[in-house]
C-alpha cells in the first residue's frame, strides 16, 4: 500500500517534467537551421516562391512558434500526434506505431541477453579478483567495448553470412515465401534474422554492465555485513548470490533505468546496418528531413522511456532497498 | 554519390517508362523471374507530383505512364500520346492520345485523366514541387477523350518534356478527394508496365507485372526494390545473393567485384551519369570577380588527377554545364589542361604577386586566401577538395575546407550568400534548359544563380533555346552557351562520374545507352531455366 502511494506520487510528479521536456524539444528542435519543405524546395529550379509560402502556411510554419507549439500540445492532450511533414502526410502515430515493436522486441531482447551475461560474469570476476579469469574478462570486455557496433556488425555478416552462409544478412525476414510458411518457419526465420542484431545491440551494454557488476561487488565484498555472514559460517556460494549480490544490483538498477530511453536513439545504427525499419532509422530520417511532427512524436516516446526508466529505478530501489521506502512514510 | 538528389528526377525517372522490341538473341526472351533491387531509401508517396525524392520517382515511374518520354538517346517519343503537333509558333501542343489504354483497375484512360492531372497540380492546394513549367500555361483544354490541346503564354520549348508521367492521373479515383488524403500516395492505380503489389515501410516495395499495361506485359513477373540504408551491407547482401542490382562505388568496382565470383555472377556496367561536380565561386567576392583569377584556377587545378584519384578513373573531365555524351554538347569550348605556370602568370596580371616571400600571393596586403564549402558525408567531394587544396597551395593559394551538414549548408551558408567558393554537384535532366542556374533574373534568395554570374548574351540565348523548339537551332544556341561560360568560368568545371551498376548475369536485354539502362526494363528477361525466384 506504501508503495502504491509512493507509486502515484511519483507518477504524478512527473507530469511537468514532461511538458518541460517537449517545450524544451521543441523550441531546440526549431532553432536548427532549415525547414521541412528544404527537402522538397531547396535547389529544385521548379520551384516558385508563391508555392513554397502556400507550403509554408499548409505546414502552419507562418506561424509564431508559441503558437505551433500549443497546437501541438493541444493535439497531444487528445492523444494525437499530428500528421507528418514528408511527402506521404501520415499521421505520426501510424508511422511509429508500425515501427516501434520491432525495435522494442531488439532491444528487449538484447536488454535481457546483456543481463543474463553480465551479470554472473561481473560476479565471477570481482569473486576471483585478480585471477586469470578477471584478467582475460577484462581484456575481452574492454576489446568488445572497444570495438565500434557498426565493424563488429559487418565482420559478422562477412563471416556467418557471406563465407559461411549461415545466417541472413540483413532484414527481419525472408524476401521470398515468407508469407506461405507454416507459423513455427515464421519464428525460425524471424529467429535467424534476429541473431546478429541482438547480439551486436547487446554487445556494448555487456561490456559496460559486467564492469559495473565487478566494482560494485568488489564494493560490497570489503563491508563489515559480508565478513560478518562469513564468520557466521555461512556458505560462500549463500554469502555472494545472496548477501553480496542483492547489494550490488542497487546501483545496476539505476543504470539499467537510464539504458531505457538509449533504446530509441541507440537504435539507429544497427537498424541502419541491418536494414530493420525500426524508430531509431525513422528519428534519424526525421531529423534530416526536418519532419518536426514525427520528431516530435519521437521524442514523445524517448520522453516517455526516460521517465518510466527513472521511475522504475526508482520502484526497484524501493523494492530492493526498505530504507527509500520508509523515508517516505516518514514524510508524510 | 549522393549529389543534389531532388533536383530533377522527374525527368530522369521518364525513361524507366519505355516500349521496345524484344531482344530475339539467345532464343528468344521467357516469361517470368523477378529483379530484387537495392536502394538505400524508402519511397515516400507515390503520386509523383506528391513527391521529390528519386525512389519515388524511380518506382512511381515504373507504376504510371506519361503523354511522353525519353527514349535510349535522350530524344523525345511518344508514350500515351501517339503523336503531337506545334501550331502557332510553338505556343499551341496538341497531343493526339493512343485509343484503348486502360489504367490497371480496368477504367479506360482518356484526356480527361491528364486534363485533370494538370488542374491538380497547379491548384493552389496541392503541395508539389513541379508546379514551375504548367504555370506557363494559359489554357489546358481536352475537347474529344482522344486529344489533349494545351496553349502556352509565350513559345517554351521545356514545356514538351513536362507532360510526363507526373501530370497523368486516374481521374475517376480522385475526383473530390484531397489529393494529400488520398490512398494512391500509398496504393497507386497506375497504367505503366508494373502494379504494386506490397509495400512494406522501410523494408520493400514488390511490383509485379501489369497485364493491362498497353504495350504488352514485361518479362519480368516482379520487381522487388529491397530498402538497405548501409552501401557495406548492400554490397554483402549482393554477394550473399540476395540482391541482383546496385549501383556500386568507384572502389567496389574496382577493387572488390575483380573477383571469379563476380565475374561469373554479374555483369558490371558503366554509363556517364545525369551530373557533374563543380567548384563554385561567390561572383560578388572581391578575389573571384576578376575572370583572370577564376581562369588561372582552373589551369591550377588538375582535373585528371581528380578523376584518377576521386573516382579511380570512372569519368571524365567536364567542360561545361552537360555531359559528352548529350547530344547538344559541345566539344570545341575553351579547356583548362593543367598548368601551373600559366596559372601563376594569369595572377600575376591580375595583381596576385607573393611580395614578401612567405610562399602565399597577396595583393594590396591582402594575402589570397578563401574557404571552400561543401556538404557533409559526401567523400567524393571531400577528396576533391583536399586535391583542389594541394595544387592550389602550389601556386601560392591558401584554400581552406569546411564540410556542413545539408539543410545547414544551404540555408545558412548558399541561402544568405555567406561563402567564398563550394564545392558542389547538379543533377542534370535531358533538356538542355539551363535558365534557373545561369540566367542573370535568378540571383535572389533561394534561387539557384547563387554564385550570381549575371551575362547579358547568356541571358539572351537562354531565352531564345527556351523559345523554339527546333532542334538544331537549339543545339547552336547552347553550343555558344557552353562557349560562354567556358571562357568565363563562374565555376570551375571538374567533373562528369560515372554509374556503375551491378547487375546477375541471368538478366538478358540489357543494352546500356546515354539514356542508362533501365530505359527498357519491362524488356529485360531471364531464360526459364535460370530464373531464380519461381511465382504462384
Amino acid at each position: 500500500m506504501n508503495l502504491f502511494i509512493y507509486f502515484i506520487r511519483r507518477l504524478w510528479g512527473l507530469v511537468p517534467t514532461f511538458i518541460g521536456i517537449t517545450l524544451i524539444s521543441f523550441f531546440v528542435m526549431h532553432l536548427a537551421p532549415g525547414e521541412p519543405m528544404s527537402i522538397q524546395a531547396d535547389f529544385n529550379p521548379k520551384m516558385t516562391p508563391e508555392m513554397r509560402q502556400r507550403l509554408r502556411a499548409q505546414y502552419g510554419l507562418d506561424k509564431p512558434l508559441y503558437v505551433q507549439y500549443l497546437k501541438w500540445l493541444k493535439g497531444l492532450a487528445v492523444l494525437d500526434l499530428g500528421k507528418s511533414f514528408a511527402p506521404d502526410r501520415r499521421p505520426v502515430w501510424d508511422k511509429i506505431r508500425e515501427r516501434l515493436p520491432i525495435t522494442l522486441l531488439i532491444n528487449v531482447l538484447s536488454l535481457v541477453l546483456v543481463i543474463v551475461v553480465a551479470v554472473p560474469l561481473g560476479v565471477k570476476a570481482a569473486v576471483r579478483h585478480n585471477s586469470l579469469f578477471d584478467q582475460i574478462t577484462t581484456v575481452l570486455v574492454f576489446v568488445a567495448y572497444a570495438a565500434p557496433a557498426f565493424w563488429v556488425a559487418l565482420l559478422l555478416m562477412l563471416y556467418f553470412g557471406v563465407d559461411l552462409g549461415w545466417l541472413p544478412i540483413s532484414g527481419i525476414h525472408s524476401l521470398m515465401g515468407y508469407d506461405q510458411m507454416p507459423w513455427w518457419q515464421k519464428a525460425l526465420d524471424w529467429a535467424k534474422h534476429l541473431i546478429l542484431p541482438v547480439f551486436v545491440s547487446a554487445i556494448g551494454g555487456l561490456a559496460g554492465l559486467s564492469r559495473y557488476t565487478r566494482s560494485s561487488m568488489l564494493e560490497v565484498m570489503r563491508q563489515d555485513y559480508i565478513t560478518t555472514a562469513r564468520a557466521k559460517g555461512v556458505p560462500e556460494h549463500e554469502v555472494v548470490y545472496r548477501h553480496a549480490l542483492r547489494n550490488a544490483l542497487l546501483p545496476l538498477i539505476t543504470i539499467l533505468g537510464l539504458s531505457l530511453p538509449g533504446m530509441i536513439g541507440g537504435s539507429v545504427i544497427f537498424e541502419s546496418i541491418f536494414a530493420i525499419p525500426g524508430v531509431g532509422q525513422l528519428m534519424w530520417t526525421s531529423v534530416m528531413a526536418r519532419d518536426y511532427p514525427v520528431l516530435m512524436g519521437n521524442l514523445v516516446i524517448v520522453a516517455v522511456l526516460t521517465l518510466v526508466g527513472n521511475l522504475l529505478a526508482d520502484i526497484g530501489y524501493a523494492l530492493a532497498d526498505p530504507r527509500i521506502r520508509t523515508g517516505v512514510q516518514s514524510d508524510e | 554519390m549522393k549529389s543534389f538528389k531532388h533536383i530533377l528526377v522527374l525527368i530522369l525517372t521518364v525513361f524507366f517508362a519505355a516500349s521496345g522490341v524484344a531482344d530475339a538473341a539467345d532464343g528468344g526472351p521467357d516469361y517470368g523471374g523477378a529483379i530484387v533491387v537495392g536502394s538505400i531509401g524508402d519511397a515516400s508517396n507515390l503520386i509523383p507530383m506528391l513527391s521529390s525524392d528519386a525512389t519515388s520517382h524511380n518506382i512511381a515511374g515504373l507504376i504510371y505512364a506519361g503523354l511522353v518520354k525519353y527514349d535510349k538517346n535522350l530524344e523525345l517519343v511518344g508514350d500515351l500520346a501517339e503523336s503531337w503537333d506545334i501550331e502557332q509558333d510553338g505556343r499551341l501542343i496538341t497531343f493526339h492520345l493512343r485509343h484503348g489504354v486502360k489504367w490497371e483497375d480496368g477504367h479506360e484512360f482518356t484526356s480527361a485523366d491528364v486534363l485533370f492531372g494538370f488542374n491538380t497540380i497547379t491548384s493552389p492546394d496541392t503541395p508539389t514541387a513541379y508546379a514551375g513549367d504548367f504555370l506557363e500555361v494559359e489554357k489546358a483544354e481536352a475537347p474529344d477523350p482522344y486529344t489533349f490541346r494545351v496553349l502556352y503564354k509565350e513559345p517554351f520549348a521545356p514545356a514538351l518534356s513536362s507532360w510526363g508521367d507526373i501530370v497523368v492521373l486516374p481521374r475517376h479515383l480522385l475526383e473530390g478527394v484531397k489529393i494529400t488524403e488520398s490512398s494512391l500516395a500509398r496504393k497507386p492505380v497506375g497504367l505503366g508496365p508494373f502494379r504494386l503489389r506490397e509495400w512494406k515501410t522501410q523494408e520493400k516495395i514488390v511490383l509485379e507485372e501489369s497485364p493491362t499495361y498497353f504495350a504488352g506485359r514485361p518479362y519480368l513477373d516482379r520487381y522487388i526494390m529491397r530498402i538497405i540504408p548501409d552501401p557495406a551491407t548492400m554490397f554483402l547482401e549482393l554477394k550473399a545473393g540476395g540482391l541482383d542490382w546496385m549501383g556500386l562505388s568507384p572502389m567496389q568496382y574496382q577493387r572488390q567485384t575483380e573477383t571469379p565470383f563476380f565475374k561469373k555472377n554479374f555483369s558490371r556496367y558503366k554509363y556517364l551519369s545525369f551530373s557533374y561536380t563543380y567548384l563554385g565561386y561567390n561572383l560578388r567576392h572581391p578575389f573571384f570577380k576578376d575572370r583572370r583569377v577564376r581562369q588561372a584556377i582552373s589551369y591550377a587545378v588538375d582535373k585528371e588527377e581528380i578523376i584518377r584519384g576521386v573516382l579511380l578513373g570512372y569519368g571524365v573531365v567536364a567542360t561545361g554545364p552537360y555531359k559528352p555524351d548529350a547530344w547538344y554538347y559541345n566539344p570545341d569550348v575553351r579547356r583548362y589542361p593543367y598548368d601551373p605556370e600559366r596559372a601563376r602568370s594569369m595572377l600575376a596580371q591580375a595583381g596576385w604577386k607573393d611580395s614578401d616571400g612567405d610562399g602565399w600571393l597577396d595583393r594590396d596586403g591582402q594575402v589570397f586566401e578563401f574557404t571552400v564549402l561543401t556538404n557533409q558525408g559526401n567523400s567524393l567531394r571531400d577528396r576533391t577538395a583536399q586535391i583542389i587544396q594541394y595544387r592550389l597551395k602550389q601556386i601560392g593559394i591558401n584554400m581552406h575546407i569546411r564540410a556542413l551538414e545539408w539543410t545547414a549548408f544551404i540555408n545558412d551558408f548558399i541561402d544568405k550568400r555567406r561563402f567564398e567558393a563550394v564545392i558542389l554537384g547538379w543533377t542534370l535532366g535531358q533538356d538542355p534548359d539551363l535558365y534557373d542556374i545561369w540566367h542573370s533574373s535568378k540571383t535572389a534568395p533561394k534561387q539557384l544563380n547563387f554564385v550570381g554570374y549575371k551575362n547579358p548574351e547568356l541571358d539572351r540565348l537562354l531565352v531564345a533555346g527556351r523559345r523554339t523548339f527546333d532542334r538544331r537551332e537549339r543545339k547552336r544556341i547552347y553550343a555558344k552557351v557552353q562557349e560562354i561560360l567556358a571562357e568565363d568560368q563562374p565555376y570551375t568545371f571538374l567533373y562528369v562520374p560515372m554509374s556503375l551498376p551491378v547487375i546477375h548475369k541471368r538478366f538478358r536485354g540489357i543494352k546500356p545507352a546515354p539514356a542508362g539502362i533501365s530505359y527498357n526494363l519491362e524488356r529485360w528477361w531471364v531464360p526459364r531455366n535460370e530464373q531464380k525466384y519461381i511465382m504462384p
